[in-house]
């Protein structure tokens, strides 16, 4: 396996393989599943990993949030970083 | 008393234990001491329902199990049908017979990860513990499979006294067999592990130093290997929320076919489990009087009821409650609050004696499990 990467603006991440990004019709809900963990994300989170796409860096999703939810850059960056680099090292996201 | 009562939420995950044949004989095995036999043991059609009825209940992954469930000839069709309707597939596995046409059909079946268990990075004294000679190089042979086929691989190796001294060892060969997840998890003490309590429990000593070693790995190996870890309930000042909760997350399917909150729960007495004969899954989770009983937090005594904890830790673990203190309904005693706690202390003072007796010290005198001829049934009490 390879490391985890370091999560800066300019990195762009998708979903590990083996992880499952999906909405669930029971729960009503979107749920994370990945191996034997899995996550129940809140709106916020939610928010940030339907822009995880393989496609768009950090900073792209940074900015499409500020706008989205008209807050502070700096403090929607610090927030979705700090999720990102924690995924990342949960093997949810890779580069 | 507390009138409150927590809303039932479907289940995230299913425990199926597929078989409890295995061609290990682990002196710490989960199983219980009355195992199902072959004949006894669900068929094919049987568990795609049960798969098919999780799925619409809300269960999210299944955890394919047993004993070892690489013995189940339809493990793969298994597989693919929990892939088919939606379960995320974990397979739990001693990978004791695996071979590469197997895990390829496993993989093309939607398997998602494998967990597969090592007893120690010592060939000899893991293959002791297994009870089977050549058992740990086949694991090898087993995690390298898994990491052909591209599949995440989590290594479980189950630590205690006879190999905490090794777990430096163990996480560098969970690296080397390209494990990116690992648990290290303390034996927990039920069924055949209580049987041999005395020659597994490790001292306050070892316990610490391998706590301290975690931690330096954790860091050191950040973003290379997880590292699941929590110290064993003997030396725990909280109890674990063991299932996250009972009837809240978690069900468990037997090889039979009885449906329980955990796979310890026929160690209480005076409940009836319910079958996936009777009753669909869904019926089972929210009506069923076993998943009630001990559901929330209406059942519990002091000191849980009134502590601001109670719905974290959920009381503990209601097995343990009962085989230590014969009272299924009291705190955990792994709980500082208990007052049973000294029952804790008492049994790892029973455990350092037997660590001075030298003849145990270097081997120790085990019971492996192993089919009884006892009758097949446990005893059942009507509540």
């Amino acid at each position: 396996m390879t490391n985890a990467p370091a999560v800066a603006g300019g990195t762009v991440l998708r979903f590990a393989a083996h992880a499952k990004f999906r909405f669930d019709e029971v729960r009503q809900a979107w749920v994370v599943l990945f191996p034997e963990r899995l996550l129940l994300p809140d709106e916020q989170a939610v928010a940030v990993l339907r822009l995880v796409d393989g496609g768009r860096n950090a900073d792209a999703i940074i900015d499409a949030l500020s706008q989205q939810y008209e807050a502070p850059r700096e403090v929607i960056a610090a927030d979705v970083l700090a999720m990102l680099q924690d995924l990342a090292d949960k093997r949810v996201l890779r580069e | 008393m507390t009138t409150e009562s927590v809303a039932v939420e479907p289940p995230l995950a299913l425990l199926a234990e597929l078989t409890h044949r295995c061609p290990l004989r682990c002196p710490y095995c989960s199983n219980p001491l009355m195992l199902d036999r072959a004949g006894a043991e669900l068929d094919t059609a049987t568990w795609q329902r049960v798969l098919s009825e999780a799925a619409d209940l809300g269960v999210l992954q299944v955890h394919f199990s047993g004993g070892e469930p690489l013995v189940r000839r339809d493990l793969v069709d298994l597989v693919g049908h929990a892939a088919k309707v939606g379960l995320y597939g974990n397979l739990i596995t001693s990978g004791i017979g695996l071979d590469t046409a197997r895990m390829t059909a496993l993989s093309e079946a939607g398997l998602e990860h494998v967990q597969l268990s090592l007893q120690d990075s010592d060939l000899v004294r893991g293959d002791r513990v297994a009870g089977l000679t050549g058992a740990q190089q086949q694991k090898h042979f087993a995690a390298r499979l898994v990491r052909e086929v591209g599949l995440p691989l989590t290594i479980n190796a189950v630590v205690h006294r006879g190999n905490l001294e090794r777990l430096g060892d163990i996480l560098e060969l969970a690296v080397a067999l390209g494990a990116d997840r690992v648990e290290i998890a303390h034996v927990q003490y039920y069924g055949w592990a209580l049987r041999n309590r005395a020659s597994l429990l490790p001292s306050r000593e070892q316990l610490e130093r391998a706590t301290a070693l975690v931690e330096a790995a954790r860091t050191r190996l950040k973003g290379v290997l997880v590292i699941d870890y929590v110290v064993p309930d003997y030396y725990a000042r909280r109890p674990k929320a063991c299932m996250g909760g009972w009837g809240r997350r978690f069900l468990n399917v037997t090889p039979s076919g009885k449906v329980l909150p955990c796979h310890a729960a026929e160690t209480l007495p005076g409940l009836r489990f319910p079958t996936v004969a009777a009753a669909g899954l869904a019926d089972i989770w929210y009506n069923d009087p076993v998943f009630g009983h001990f559901r929330g937090t209406r059942w519990m005594p002091e000191p849980c009821v009134s502590c601001e904890r109670r719905e974290i830790d959920w009381g503990g673990c209601r097995c343990q409650a009962f085989v230590l203190t014969g009272d299924a309904t009291r705190t955990d005693p792994a709980c500082a609050l208990s007052p049973d706690h000294a029952l804790m202390a008492e049994a790892r003072e029973r455990a350092a004696l037997a660590v001075a007796e030298p003849a145990s010290s270097t081997e120790p005198d085990f019971t492996f499990r192993r089919f009884t001829h006892s009758p097949r049934q446990s005893p059942e009490f009507a509540p």
